[in-house]
């Protein structure tokens, strides 16, 4: 039996924790200081806009940690002794913790560009629980303002957070257009159109040059854009990204590059110390993947797999077609496989909008087999599994096509979209047309839609 | 937007306050003729010289008519059963008829008026609380509710559970005092049956009223949902037509008070002696009731809960089922979803199933042989201990008294016998199941947060796992709620039901070693 030692309590840190309760008796102790128990961080806005209180984003209770044999440290890491395998404590009193085995799972940490007056009472990023602490206090009800710097999925989220309390937003995005970098053009319209529908200040081509002081020069008071605008507001949020949390591992022996760097294994360049999750940097991405990738299912995913390593089956991480998911206000946003934001020369793509602009569905596909290589979807559920199949088998785009209403997985009763996508796919691909198979619901056949 | 819905909370809340100021209302004078009327004559000898002294006062406020009537009342049958006279002991409940025969005032002479005072500002200001959210973009919007004291059991949530506790206990035990509100709705009552309003006319009206207004708040809040628009328009259906309208015609029919969707043993009076007596006088139409709340109970509810699981019943029919919908539907996320409330949920609830089967067992068995004794047991003391403890406190007073603290389908998860029955057939038998999507859920506890069942959907959506449990009523809301898209109420082949949650969750390629 060794003992285990995760450090950090996030969704990769504890997944990899109650697997290898699953699959051996080590002794396993999670150490983290932000929280005792592990939370959803995907759901830190909800408690500010008061859907649920702090107790409900716990995915377990309180128990389940004893009963599992899982041991729960809140505490601060200062820094790690990898000669003697101890961790020390920023609480000086504490004794260090010793390990055989360290699994470093320490997520990420806002990134700041070394703005002038960041540092300002009322400027703050939103990742930890302690971020929604200060969010709580520093924009009550009633703030004038708030600009928020960023156009990422953080950026929506403390939008959404401020107008829920009823205080302006002004959402800054240096792109052109929202998230540009990742969703294609009419997705990024979509979605900015939804996001100025619900009152939001959206500029585009805006970036952040300083951060002012208000009058009592105590806390923040306006920004300046880099074209010279002001912008009063005080609370600023900088949804600028996030970067592994790795600058205590700095200048160790353990290598880190912009995180910590790990093989397909997971493994570091130290015997018995292990990375995963946001913290880790992969030495070799698998394909079609980055090196550091801040997403809730690659930590999960590395999680199960790195448990399995660590009891015994020495496991590379594998994962399956490529998924992610948000939420832009109202409207749920799902992608599988590769749908980037400009095409190769190769990649034909298919896209359908509802006439209200809030519904889309995107299909890419390899132009030469006409294999299916990504889909996108907004305001409109699909079914994990069959996307992935589809991309996994190279299912061409007709074929998609003709059984499109396998990947429904809107909620029943609900407005079918299939015959409007096919009929549009018979106009844009005549040559390739072909019926729509399977049952149709109730609904088209009675009121034909 | 939002001064018109200040503007209609306080024209709610000036409707609320005037219609519980009416209890104070009104005279109230016995006299010899009401009395006359009321009672049965050999009651009638044994009670006037009792009620002498009221005779010909008139009292300012059923509080105080009520009182010594009962003091009265009380003494007579004390002194009956101190002198082992059981067979005078009078059962009766004749405080109710003649404080309503006894009333007089504005409330009798200006009902109209009173009734709109009333009910009418109060559904208008309701109203115009409640349209002002058609501004809102449609999507999910639960904004503050655990910001508000009154959906987070603060003391406007603990006030209003203290109201509605009192008002049931008024209801069931101490009718006389609510006397006031029967005659703001005497007129309808009237016009529907040709009866004057009982207190039981009253509870439906007010039943009826908190549905379709609070439906119309639910209709709006999930208008981007078909599936919660449907399901909201049906229960309002079933409780305005099945629940209140239809019954009282078929009494001004001369038929029985029928209820032809309330299913035995939610329906726990059913089988009772007086209820089948009633149905079988009733000529083809009495034996065809007899018939299809047999067929309702033995063969529709098997049937359909396997093909559609409970919610056919739970959450598109039921009139609890209606009221939790609508009128609970802001008190959803209080049901407790700890791993304890669960163990507690089926002991007690497959209890009372037990309960059910078990009294209408010794009632059918009274009915048949007539003889009330089985053994020690007399069966008509165990359907009185049911039909205080389960049928009024339990489903009345705890079921929906308890909303603003335990959430809105405390009875429904707890107590429904109807529940459990259904429930054992969705567990294991039936094409229903929450389907959860691949790899999706990211956690976030909203579908656990919203379940009114109190059912920790998070548990089995994390680990890509169906959810397949006898209690979910299908309401639909975690798959609303849900952020990703992970969740969705299907019906598909029974063996297609993961119930066993994958060894490595879908989005991961590593091999399986089992």
């Amino acid at each position: 039996m060794k003992h285990i030692v995760i450090l950090g309590n996030g969704i990769g840190g504890i997944t990899t924790a109650r697997h290898v309760r699953k699959l051996s008796q080590h002794r396993i102790t999670v150490v983290s200081g932000e929280t005792e128990h592990f939370f959803s961080r995907t759901a830190l806005m909800y408690l500010y806009m008061g859907h649920m209180k702090y107790e409900h984003i716990k995915p377990y209770e309180d128990f389940f940690w004893a009963k599992n044999r899982i041991e729960l440290r809140q505490a601060w890491v200062k820094s790690i002794d990898f000669e003697k395998k101890e961790l020390h404590f920023a609480q000086s009193t504490s004794e260090p913790l010793g390990y055989d085995i360290l699994v470093l799972a320490t997520g990420s940490t806002p990134s700041y560009f070394e703005w002038p007056g960041q540092e300002l009472p009322g400027v703050q990023g939103l990742y930890s629980y302690q971020d929604l602490e200060r969010m709580e206090t520093a924009a009550p009800r009633g703030t004038s303002r708030g600009v928020v710097v960023g156009g990422g999925l953080i950026g929506v989220e403390m939008a959404e957070m401020l107008l829920s309390r009823d205080i302006p937003v002004t959402l800054l995005v240096r792109e052109k257009s929202y998230w540009g970098n990742v969703l294609p053009r009419e997705e990024s319209e979509l979605v900015s159109r939804h996001i100025r529908e619900h009152g939001v200040d959206l500029r585009f081509g805006a970036e952040l040059a300083e951060i002012k002081p208000d009058a009592s020069g105590q806390r923040v008071g306006s920004i300046k854009t880099t074209s010279g605008e002001e912008i009063a507001g005080p609370f600023v949020g900088l949804a600028t990204g996030v970067r592994p949390n790795v600058d205590f591992l700095r200048g160790t022996s353990l290598e880190v590059d912009r995180g910590i760097l790990v093989n397909k294994y997971l493994e570091t360049n130290l015997p018995d110390v292990y990375a995963l999750g946001d913290c880790a940097q992969h030495r070799e991405p698998p394909a079609g993947r980055k090196p550091v990738e801040q997403i809730w299912y690659t930590g999960r995913i590395m999680g199960e797999t790195l448990a399995r390593t660590l009891c015994g089956t020495r496991t590379p991480y594998t994962p399956g077609v490529f998924y992610n998911s948000a939420k832009f206000f109202d409207i749920e946003y799902q992608t599988y496989g590769q749908v980037p934001a400009r095409l190769d020369a190769d990649t034909g793509t298919f896209y359908w909008e509802h006439p209200e602009g809030r519904i889309a569905l995107r299909i890419n596909f390899e132009k030469e087999t006409g294999a299916v290589t990504g889909f996108n979807a907004c305001g409109l559920r699909l079914r994990h599994e069959v996307c992935a199949r589809w991309i996994e088998q190279q299912s061409t785009l007709s074929h998609v096509m003709q059984h499109l209403r396998e990947a429904h997985f809107d909620p029943e009763f609900f407005r079918r979209h299939e015959p409007a996508i096919a009929a549009a796919f018979r106009a844009a691909h005549p040559a390739q047309a072909s019926s729509l198979q399977g049952k149709r619901s109730w609904r088209e056949r009675w009121f034909s839609f | 937007m939002r001064s018109l819905k200040k503007i209609g909370l306080g024209i709610f809340l000036l409707g609320f306050v005037a219609w519980v100021g009416t209890l104070t209302m009104g005279q109230f004078t016995l006299t010899d003729a009401i009395l006359k009327q009321e009672l049965k004559p050999e009651h009638y000898e044994l009670l006037r010289p009792a009620l002498e002294p009221m005779i010909g006062r008139t009292y300012a406020s059923p509080f105080g008519f009520g009182r010594d009537f009962n003091t009265a009342f009380g003494r007579i049958n004390d002194d009956f059963k101190a002198n082992q006279q059981w067979d005078s002991v009078i059962y009766d409940n004749y405080a109710f008829p003649v404080a309503r025969a006894a009333s007089a005032g504005v409330l009798t002479e200006s009902t109209l008026l009173w009734f709109w005072l009333t009910f009418g500002l109060a559904i208008l200001g309701a109203l115009l609380y409640i349209l002002p959210n058609l501004r809102q973009l449609p999507g999910i919007k639960n904004d503050h509710i655990y910001h508000r004291s009154m959906t987070s059991r603060g003391w406007l949530g603990i006030s209003l559970g203290v109201f509605l506790i009192v008002f049931y206990v008024g209801l069931y035990f101490y009718p006389e005092y609510l006397v006031n509100w029967t005659l703001l709705v005497d007129p309808l009552s009237r016009a529907l049956s040709g009866n004057p309003a009982s207190q039981w006319f009253l509870y439906g009206f007010i039943y009826t009223l908190a549905i379709v207004v609070m439906g119309v708040r639910m209709l709006i809040k999930y208008r981007h949902s078909p599936y919660q628009m449907l399901r909201t328009g049906s229960v309002m259906f079933f409780q305005t037509s099945f629940a209140f309208i239809i019954p009282e015609v078929l009494v001004a029919l001369n038929r029985p008070y029928y209820d032809f969707k309330n299913i035995w043993p939610l329906d726990y009076d059913f089988f009772f002696d007086w209820h089948l007596n009633t149905l079988l006088s009733n000529g083809t139409l009495g034996v065809f009731m007899l018939v299809w709340g047999i067929a309702l109970a033995f063969i529709a509810v098997p049937i359909l809960s396997y093909f559609y699981g409970k919610r056919w019943y739970c959450s598109w029919v039921c009139g609890c089922g209606g009221l939790a919908e609508t009128l609970g539907d802001p008190y959803r996320q209080l049901s407790d979803k700890s791993l304890k409330a669960w163990k507690i949920e089926r002991y007690l609830v497959h209890s009372v199933l037990v309960f059910a089967v078990v009294m209408t067992a010794l009632v059918l068995y009274t009915y048949f042989t007539g003889q009330a004794k089985i053994g020690p047991v007399d069966s008509y003391s165990v359907r009185s201990v049911y039909g205080f403890w389960i049928g009024a406190l339990f489903s009345g007073v705890v079921g929906t008294g308890f909303y603003p603290y335990m959430g809105n389908r405390v009875w429904c998860r707890f107590g429904c016998p109807l529940a459990a029955y259904i429930g054992l057939v969705q567990r294991f038998k039936s094409r229903f199941r929450i389907t959860t999507n691949g790899g999706q859920c990211i956690s976030c506890g909203n579908c656990s947060t919203y379940c009114e069942m109190g059912i920790d959907v998070r548990w089995y959506a994390q680990r890509g796992q169906d959810v397949v449990r006898a209690s979910c009523v299908g309401c639909g809301i975690c798959s609303s709620v849900c952020p990703r898209g992970v969740l969705n109420l299907e019906n598909a082949d029974p063996d297609s039901r993961v119930t066993v949650a994958p060894e490595v969750l879908f989005g991961n390629d590593m091999p399986k070693i089992k």
